[in-house]
């Protein structure tokens, strides 16, 4: 102890710079070396994934379409208040047109109005209809601007939708997440839909229901199959490997076909039955466009995955753990039971993860065989990215859906442990 | 899926004017729909000028795809071919280009102007109307009893006509029939859909033969259910139920009874360059020209969206049938019928489609 409170300065390696210093730099010269090994790939990763899922849920906030083509009629509308019930002065009438003039210009006045349409029904018609006749108007020259406005439309002359442009002019909203849960941004706050329009949260519980149930479907159809060609000899396994690998190679969209060949109700399972005589002419069983169809159809598409890294999993596990549990005196269940099942652990954790997040995502097959009760969420997000063009609520839904996935994953790893997982 | 006509233009590079580029990218539906795009007015228009024709079947994606591709700033497509309300859509986003009708398209060989040959169907200053389809029912004649549905509002029949029916799982077009069938006048139907009354009241009258509905989301749906003999009866595209009843001479019969009528045309998307767009305006030029659109009506049984067009339809290329009275336009056919009301649905369509769907799930 005496000895190193004596001793003065630091250590020093041979060349006299102190050892810390000396050894980290070596240590960074090394790190930049394998840096600029990945480097091309990290670039590539970055410029290809995560910078563009980042500027998609970056829409999900974004809103600066209002500022950026009404900035005048924006800055107004700061002094005037949505509560009062009284209509916005001359003042704010004159900036609004001296906004569009330039926005129409630059044809970017229907774009606002598709934007606040999304919130209120109306605006589209309203910024399109309005464009044509305020284009012809001089802001310098033919105010006052207020009832000419209001006789162009006479929804200019309505509070409510001043009140709309106020309260969706902010440049970063919470108003497609609120719009996510059924509920929306006005000019009092967050509050629900009307009850009429409440439709995500329900399809949130039921894609995350259904997800649940086609896992633990693949789970209880793919633990044997996984069983059966671990355990075979190798030329029967392989054979058994191709037809669990066939399905694969077949497109998405004829396998979900098939499926409705065979379970719609003067299909292949309904005829059969007709015909055995278990069941009624005229009461044939309506297994498709619905729940039941619907899990039936992405359970057989989703089962490879299930299946191979249990296979995978159990192909590392010693038929001799099995024969000396035995010798011991276990029945053939319990060395199951206590030694080979928990050894597969691993296997079934790896496939669930893989099949549950896949399923979380689908939308073709729900669409094709889900009729009513058995569509996604990411059903309401393709419509919303392909049909309405509302990407700010698709992102929110999105959003919305990793934050779930992500937090599933965390369970999982509090629950079961993420390490133990093995692909193989 | 892309089809490239490169023999064809090989053989024409010679005559091809020079200040043109050489390729162009024109998307589309896919199906018989392109092949009759293919031969009324790709195959003549390469010929004419040498200019390969790729053929990208993307129009069902076409305004997500058309947005993302002006965020990244490089739009890859020339021409595009989509349905009216995708049109209006993509104008209001400043995604299209405006036309005029009267100097970029062709006149009428009577030389009326385009404006006047097209008529109301110009919805949108981007829009270049190609054809008129309609969306309408068909229903098996084999399962329909003695007496055949003969209105629409047989389809809210479950007594007369018992089984499925097939209806699109979207609220445009099903809420107007419901509201009609449920004793609003024809010309009130969409003021009375604006109201949160109005649209409950479809709903509600949707909602008597809620249980008896299969709903359709693609075109080939409801063909291939009245094939099958899954629905009696069902919605579809007039040209789908045209290729069930003659091409595949299912018993299948056509209930015209207030038909919607759409249209489907070209744009050409905003930000090409010169030459491109040029290139572009001189496809247009010639693909909607009076003589064009009736050469489409060959091949597939949608209604030229020219006036002029209408009295040189012939008959089917291969089938040798007279087309006209297989067009949603044809006297006999349209005597009651709506047009898609695109200004009402450009604002009310995310507001009822939400309630729809909530409808739907409930």
């Amino acid at each position: 102890m005496t000895d190193a409170t004596s001793q003065s300065g630091p250590v020093l390696a041979a060349d006299g710079t102190p050892l810390k210093k000396s050894l980290a730099r070596a240590l960074r010269l090394q790190k930049t070396r394998a840096l600029m090994l990945i480097a091309p790939l990290l670039v590539f990763v970055m410029v290809s994934f995560i910078f563009p899922i980042a500027k998609m849920l970056f829409k999900s906030v974004e809103n600066e379409i209002v500022v950026e083509t009404l900035p005048l009629t924006v800055a107004e509308l700061q002094n005037w208040n949505a509560e009062s019930g009284a209509l916005p002065d001359e003042a704010l009438y004159a900036a609004f047109v001296a906004d569009m003039v330039v926005a129409i210009d630059a044809k970017r006045h229907t774009r606002l109005g598709t934007r606040l349409n999304y919130e209120h029904t109306g605006m589209s018609s309203l910024f399109r209809k309005s464009g044509r006749k305020i284009k012809k108007l001089d802001p310098a020259a033919d105010g006052p601007f207020k009832e000419k406005l209001i006789d162009i439309d006479k929804k200019w002359g309505d509070v409510t939708t001043w009140a709309v442009i106020k309260t969706h002019s902010v440049k970063i909203t919470n108003g497609y997440f609120l719009n996510a849960i059924d509920m929306q941004r006005t000019p009092e706050g967050a509050q629900a839909q009307p009850e009429d329009k409440r439709i995500l949260i329900k399809l949130f519980q039921r894609t995350l229901f259904m997800s649940l149930m086609i896992t633990v479907s693949c789970i209880l159809l793919g633990y044997p199959v996984a069983w059966l060609l671990a355990n075979l000899p190798a030329r029967t396994a392989n054979i058994l490997m191709i037809l669990v690998l066939l399905p694969f190679w077949t497109s998405l969209l004829v396998r979900t076909s098939a499926w409705k060949v065979m379970l719609q109700q003067q299909g292949v399972i309904n005829e059969v039955l007709v015909w055995i005589g278990l069941v009624a002419d005229d009461a044939r069983l309506v297994m498709i466009n619905n729940q039941f169809g619907t899990i039936v159809a992405m359970t057989h598409i989703l089962l490879p995955f299930m299946i191979l890294p249990m296979y995978s999993v159990m192909q590392t596990i010693q038929p001799t753990y099995l024969r000396a549990a035995k010798s011991m005196g276990a029945t053939n269940w319990t060395a199951f039971w206590r030694v080979y099942f928990p050894l597969s652990v691993p296997g079934i954790g790896a496939g669930s993860i893989l099949v549950f997040i896949l399923a979380i995502g689908y939308y073709i097959t729900p669409e094709i065989v889900g009729g009513t009760k058995g569509v996604f969420i990411s059903n309401r997000i393709a419509y919303h990215i392909s049909s309405s063009l509302n990407w700010g609520l698709a992102a929110a839904l999105g959003t919305i859906l990793l934050g779930v996935v992500l937090l599933l994953y965390w369970c999982y790893d509090k629950i079961v442990g993420i390490d133990n997982v093995k692909l193989g | 899926m892309k089809t490239k006509l490169t023999a064809l233009a090989v053989t024409t590079a010679l005559v091809a004017p020079a200040a043109m580029a050489q390729e162009m990218t024109i998307v589309s539906w896919g199906g018989a729909y392109s092949k009759s795009q293919l031969k009324a007015y790709h195959e003549p228009y390469s010929a004419k000028s040498g200019v390969t024709i790729i053929n990208d079947d993307s129009s069902a994606e076409a305004v997500a795809k058309l947005r993302a591709m002006n965020e990244a700033g490089n739009v890859t497509w020339d021409v595009v071919d989509v349905v009216a309300a995708d049109a209006i859509r993509l104008c209001d986003e400043g995604l299209a280009m405006e036309i005029d009708a009267d100097t970029q398209l062709a006149a009428a060989p009577d030389g009326t102007s385009a404006s006047e040959d097209f008529g109301d169907l110009l919805v949108s200053d981007c829009f270049i109307p190609q054809i008129v389809y309609s969306t309408t029912f068909g229903y098996r004649t084999d399962l329909v009893g003695d007496t055949a549905p003969s209105t629409i509002c047989d389809v809210f029949d479950t007594e007369a006509y018992p089984g499925k029916r097939a209806l699109e799982k979207r609220p445009i077009n099903n809420m107007e029939w419901a509201l009609l069938c449920d004793g609003v006048a024809k010309g009130d139907v969409y003021d009375v859909l604006a109201t949160p009354e109005g649209q409950d009241k479809a709903l509600a009258k949707l909602g008597t033969i809620k249980d008896d509905v299969i709903w359709w989301s693609a075109g080939a749906d409801t063909p291939q259910l009245l094939a099958d003999g899954e629905v009696v009866m069902g919605s579809t595209y007039n040209g789908r139920l045209f290729a069930v009843i003659e091409e595949q001479k299912q018993p299948v019969a056509m209930l015209w009874d207030a038909q919607v009528f759409d249209l489907d045309g070209w744009i050409i998307p905003a930000g090409l360059s010169d030459e491109r767009k040029a290139q572009a305006l001189d496809y247009i030029m010639f693909a909607t020209d009076t003589q064009r659109l009736a050469d489409q009506a060959k091949y597939i049984s949608y209604g030229p969206a020219r006036a002029s067009s209408a009295p040189l339809v012939g008959k089917h290329a291969e089938l040798g049938i007279d087309m006209a009275p297989h067009m949603p336009t044809d006297p006999n056919n349209a005597q009651n019928t709506f047009l898609y009301n695109y200004e009402f649905w450009a604002d009310y369509r995310d507001d009822i489609d939400a309630k729809f769907q909530a409808w739907l799930a409930k």
